[in-house]
């Protein structure tokens, strides 16, 4: 009886976070294009519904209805696989992600998580790092220039962008003695950790925008030059795919950013409730990224691995050796 | 359940390795040695051990296969297909001796009483945390890891020595 509870609950924690991060992009599409017009003085959408707020229910009719286009030269297969590969990863990363402590309903104590694990973090990143396939497979199986030129590109930014990434958090897992995240940010309750390691947190978060191929690094899309780079050859549903697991991924890194940096569910000076002050925090980094998109011009290739391997590494080595010294 | 568990995995890798063997297409290749890699990271699990499991994800996985798919990508795949590994008769004695290996093998196993009365657990019992193996490994395999670590430090060296071209004045 206990087990069969047990597993329940699992489930149906599993269920409502995949819910909510599928039902996520519809609005984060609509933010987007709000504060892309905004940004850019006219008014972005605004025929459909107030102010536009059914316009991503509109396109994704559209996308629903549209022709499932498969090349014929393409490895059909493959091709049918990439854009699941790209969208599983995402999602399975949010079973280690913490949402907040625990609250009691019913007289039972539910915790806000899925699993709380041992090795939280470098699960977080062997997941993530996954969703390279997803890119490899869609350019290749596409059996066309641009896609096989786009995710050669891109394929090369994620595994570039990888190590700094995984580096710069080596810091915060000094200080809080745990790859747990739950440890991490209960160890964030007095000092969030963006004091001790603003250096961690600079390259954290510009690896994080190159992993989750925003402006300025989405070469692999460069409009310009490759048409849409990886999934030019895809459309309708499949193509809706990639942008879910664009969106997913987006949220992970502004959680993760949350969660590591600036004290997850721990509030401050005002009180809130921790799970409103999380996803305020969360809020204010994807809104970030949004402006970003539309306030900076997209980095040369060259520059881009410069950025990576000449910049971004030996900064995220230089915070660890500082972290020790400041440790002992 | 645990033995279910244990049985789906195992049963998985095998056949997804058998598909790295038999298959033509050198991407379908890779992507059956990706899924064998991923079963035994489940199997990693099975054994309490969920680091070594993040860990075979992060490098085989994560790593290593897509720096492999990266250079296969860039092969013909067209003729690649079509070519057989030996041609003609040089496969002969070629398969003969792994017949010899294969049988020797076979008895090997069907011989060793390991089969029916399995060996009790190894030595030394971690509770798998990232801090136990982090003491184990710098306090008691601290020349071991060095070592490791260095002779990691030449093949980096050696790698970039290759990779470089000569410049010519």
């Amino acid at each position: 009886m206990e087990l069969a509870l047990a597993v329940a609950l699992i489930t149906a924690k599993v269920v409502i976070v995949t819910a909510i991060l599928l039902i996520l992009p519809i609005p984060l599409t609509w933010l987007e294009r709000k504060i892309a017009g905004h940004i850019q003085q006219r008014l972005g959408p605004m025929r459909v519904g107030w102010h536009g707020v059914l316009q991503p229910v509109a396109d994704g009719l559209k996308l629903l209805t549209k022709e499932d286009n498969i090349p014929v030269e393409a490895d059909r297969r493959l091709f049918k696989l990439a854009p699941i590969i790209s969208l599983v990863p995402p999602f399975v990363v949010f079973v280690a992600i913490p949402f907040g402590d625990s609250f009691s309903l019913l007289g039972a104590e539910i915790t806000l998580y899925i699993s709380d694990m041992n090795v939280g973090l470098l699960f977080i990143f062997a997941v993530a790092g996954l969703e390279v396939y997803g890119v490899i497979f869609g350019g290749w199986a596409s059996n066309s220039k641009y896609a096989l030129l786009g995710s050669l590109r891109c394929c090369a930014q994620l595994i570039s962008y990888e190590i700094p990434m995984g580096f710069s958090v080596i810091g915060v897992v000094m200080l809080a003695q745990s790859m747990s995240l739950l440890d991490i940010v209960n160890a964030q309750a007095d000092v969030w950790y963006v004091v001790y390691q603003p250096l961690g947190f600079f390259v954290f978060f510009v690896a994080g925008l190159a992993e989750a191929q925003r402006i300025p690094f989405d070469l692999a899309e460069a409009e310009g030059e490759l048409g849409a780079g990886f999934h030019t050859e895809y459309s309708g549903m499949r193509f809706s795919f990639f942008m879910i697991s664009e969106y997913v991924v987006m949220v992970t890194i502004s959680v993760l950013c949350v969660i590591l940096f600036f004290g997850g569910w721990n509030g401050f000076l005002i009180p809130l409730p921790p799970l409103i002050w999380f996803i305020l925090k969360v809020g204010f980094f994807i809104y970030l990224f949004m402006w970003f998109r539309f306030t900076f011009p997209r980095y040369r290739y060259d520059q881009l691995m410069a950025i990576g391997w000449k910049v971004l590494l030996p900064l995220s080595l230089a915070n660890i050796l500082l972290t020790g010294l400041f440790i002992v | 359940m645990e033995a279910i568990f244990f049985l789906t995995f195992a049963a998985l890798a095998v056949a997804s390795a058998l598909g790295v063997v038999l298959l033509r297409n050198p991407v379908h290749c890779a992507i059956s040695l990706m899924v064998c890699f991923i079963q035994v990271a489940a199997i990693f699990v099975l054994l309490r051990s969920p680091f070594l499991a993040v860990v075979q994800i992060f490098v085989y996985v994560g790593a290593i296969m897509v720096l492999f798919l990266f250079v296969i990508m860039m092969l013909d795949i067209r003729t690649a297909v079509l070519e057989r590994f030996l041609p003609g008769w040089e496969r002969v004695p070629i398969l003969g001796v792994l017949t010899v290996l294969g049988l020797q093998m076979l008895i090997m196993l069907l011989t060793s009483d390991r089969l029916l009365h399995p060996p009790a657990d190894a030595g030394t019992v971690l509770d798998g945390t990232v801090a136990e193996l982090g003491k184990a490994l710098f306090l008691d395999y601290l020349l071991p890891f060095e070592v490791v670590s260095v002779v990691l430090l030449v093949a980096f060296v050696g790698a970039i020595i290759l990779a470089k071209r000569e410049r010519k004045e």
